[in-house]
């Protein structure tokens, strides 16, 4: 055993841990922590798979941006387990179904020899100047041109359409317009009255 | 380092003695950077006391000196307050999560303190020199925040909890400008590798520097990497007038002095990185005798003491923005800003060679 093989059952021993934590502790914002703590490992184990990049984006993307927002909702909530239990029995046919599809998809990485794993020989260990980055944004670039900017139009749309579903003009809103504010001058403000002394009677 | 390499190899084995030998000589290299950097943050605050008081016509710490020598006075002050600070009691309020609450320091300094791995000193002086540097540090910065939400929301205060959520709103809007104020230089330079950053800057003179062509973002960069800090006059997160002293009122002892690292080798960091990627890294100023003598890592050192030098007269020039100007500044003016120069720095880039060298003076292109 060496030591990279060491590492890597130490992040997995770490992110089926965590990723358990998820699921079953009762505070959500341990929960969301932990689901942090899985991104955070998942990452190092894409690194142990050469693919720095996107471990990288994922450390930087869903633990720097997205689950900040999670934890700031979360947070925000008041949180009432018997609420967040009730419907729990009536969507359990679904989660269910959801399970099952996910343990056959694993089933099949995991017992890839009975699906002709063979056809596809172990992928060889990159030099140290090969930059993953390069790469795939070559590819992003070229090959897989039309669904990357599917994907972002889509992502787009779901953005505007966030957006749009949260947008309400109010009447009676007022806010500031700063350029008003800085076109403001003296004179528009200050009516300089000049009054003359006046003598005490 | 082969000596001490050969050794290793002959006590441990070959497999296990080079292992161990990267261990011992990163761990060395670790330290190398991080004590001068904490001796760096100790005398920030110092620098910072000392020169926001020269600026008000005052005269700062002048008391603490070093076995009493008159020409030291002031200068044994950050030493005295780390000291007191160790001395202090760490209070947990009541009804605070304990487990969150020790935690929180933890992870604000840990990114601050990660994202050093990467930052070359000098063409060689550099712990991991990695491909997707930038990348790295993008990364490491945006898990900064975790410390201060997290605090925020375990102290058990309102004041704290408004804070967090204050500096978490701030730090993600303004991340988006500084990234794609970075995605600028590395469009100049067509790498992520921050060593290959500053060879791409290497030329005749300071006008090679990316500085030049870039300095919108220069700007963008500098500005975001303020309002990242928390520092003034971006610190609605602390905001003292406001909300006591934001996400970190209920601290105390060490575990606040954690909090006040991290926020000053942030600083470090951003002013570090403004000099590596727009302001020539280690490189002389003009590639002329006198100049080159001088190491690189001097060269560094001086353009972050520049850098720094700005942190510290802004925050004894601009009064405190409101909170929806510090919004509208991210969203409505950095980022437009950001994303129409990216698209007119590609449209740039790919002009035929034949009309970009026809550009007058043009020696970035």
């Amino acid at each position: 055993m060496n030591f990279q093989d060491i590492l890597f059952y130490i992040f997995s021993a770490i992110l089926v841990a965590s990723a358990l934590g998820v699921i079953t502790v009762r505070n959500p914002i341990y929960s969301a922590l932990l689901l942090v703590l899985a991104f955070v490992t998942c990452a190092g184990l894409w690194l142990l798979l050469e693919a720095e990049f996107l471990a990288i984006a994922l450390v930087l993307v869903y633990v720097g941006a997205v689950m900040v927002l999670f934890l700031f909702v979360v947070m925000m909530l008041d949180i009432n387990l018997d609420r967040l239990r009730e419907g729990f029995w009536k969507w359990f046919p679904f989660g269910a179904v959801i399970a099952l599809i996910m343990v056959a998809e694993i089933s099949m990485v995991l017992m890839g020899k009975y699906f002709g794993l063979e056809e596809m020989p172990t992928p060889r260990p990159q030099d140290a100047d090969y930059s993953n980055t390069r790469e795939l944004g070559r590819l992003i670039y070229t090959e897989y041109v039309y669904a990357f900017e599917l994907a972002a139009v889509l992502l787009l749309v779901a953005m505007v359409t966030a957006i749009a579903l949260t947008l309400r003009h109010r009447e009676d809103k007022r806010s500031p317009n700063p350029s008003k504010q800085v076109k403001v001058r003296k004179e528009d403000r200050i009516r300089m009255v000049t009054m003359p002394s006046e003598k005490k009677e | 380092m082969e000596n001490i390499q050969q050794q290793f190899v002959e006590i441990f084995g070959t497999e296990w003695g080079s292992m161990l030998f990267s261990f011992a000589s990163n761990m060395t290299f670790i330290f190398a950077i991080v004590i001068p950097l904490l001796l760096g943050v100790a005398y920030l605050t110092f620098a910072e006391r000392k020169i926001i008081a020269y600026m008000q016509i005052r005269v700062g710490p002048n008391r603490v000196t070093f076995f009493g020598i008159p020409w030291l006075r002031g200068w044994g002050q950050p030493i005295a307050d780390a000291v007191k600070a160790m001395m202090k009691e760490i209070i947990v309020p009541t009804g605070a999560n304990k487990l969150l609450f020790i935690l929180a320091p933890v992870l604000t300094i840990m990114p601050a303190l990660a994202a050093w791995a990467v930052i070359p000193f000098s063409p060689e002086l550099v712990l991991a020199d990695i491909n997707a540097g930038l990348l790295y540090i993008l990364a490491m910065t945006s898990m900064g925040i975790y410390g201060i939400i997290i605090a925020g929301w375990a102290s058990n205060s309102k004041y704290a909890f408004l804070g967090a959520m204050r500096s978490a709103a701030q730090v993600v809007s303004y991340e988006l400008a500084m990234g794609f104020a970075l995605v600028c230089v590395l469009m100049m330079s067509r790498s992520l590798n921050l060593g290959d950053i500053v060879n791409g800057q290497q030329g005749n003179s300071l006008l090679n520097w990316y500085l030049i062509p870039l300095f919108p973002m220069f700007l963008v960069y500098l500005i975001s990497g303020v309002a990242e800090t928390n520092r003034a006059p971006f610190d609605v997160a602390e905001g003292e007038s406001e909300i006591v002293a934001g996400f970190h009122v209920d601290y105390s002892g060490m575990a606040f002095t954690v909090f006040f690292l991290a926020e000053y080798s942030n600083m470090i960091l951003v002013a570090t990185l403004t000099s590596i990627m727009f302001l020539g890294g280690w490189l002389p100023p003009v590639d002329m005798e006198p100049f080159t003598w001088i190491p690189g890592f001097i060269w560094l050192l001086l353009k972050i003491a520049f850098i720094l030098f700005f942190f510290l007269w802004f925050r004894a020039t601009f009064p405190r923005y409101r909170y929806d100007q510090i919004m509208r500044l991210g969203w409505k003016i950095f980022i437009p800003i950001t994303l129409i120069w990216i698209v007119l720095l590609g449209l740039i880039m790919q002009l035929p060679e034949s009309i970009r060298s026809s550009f007058p003076l043009n020696i970035w292109f």
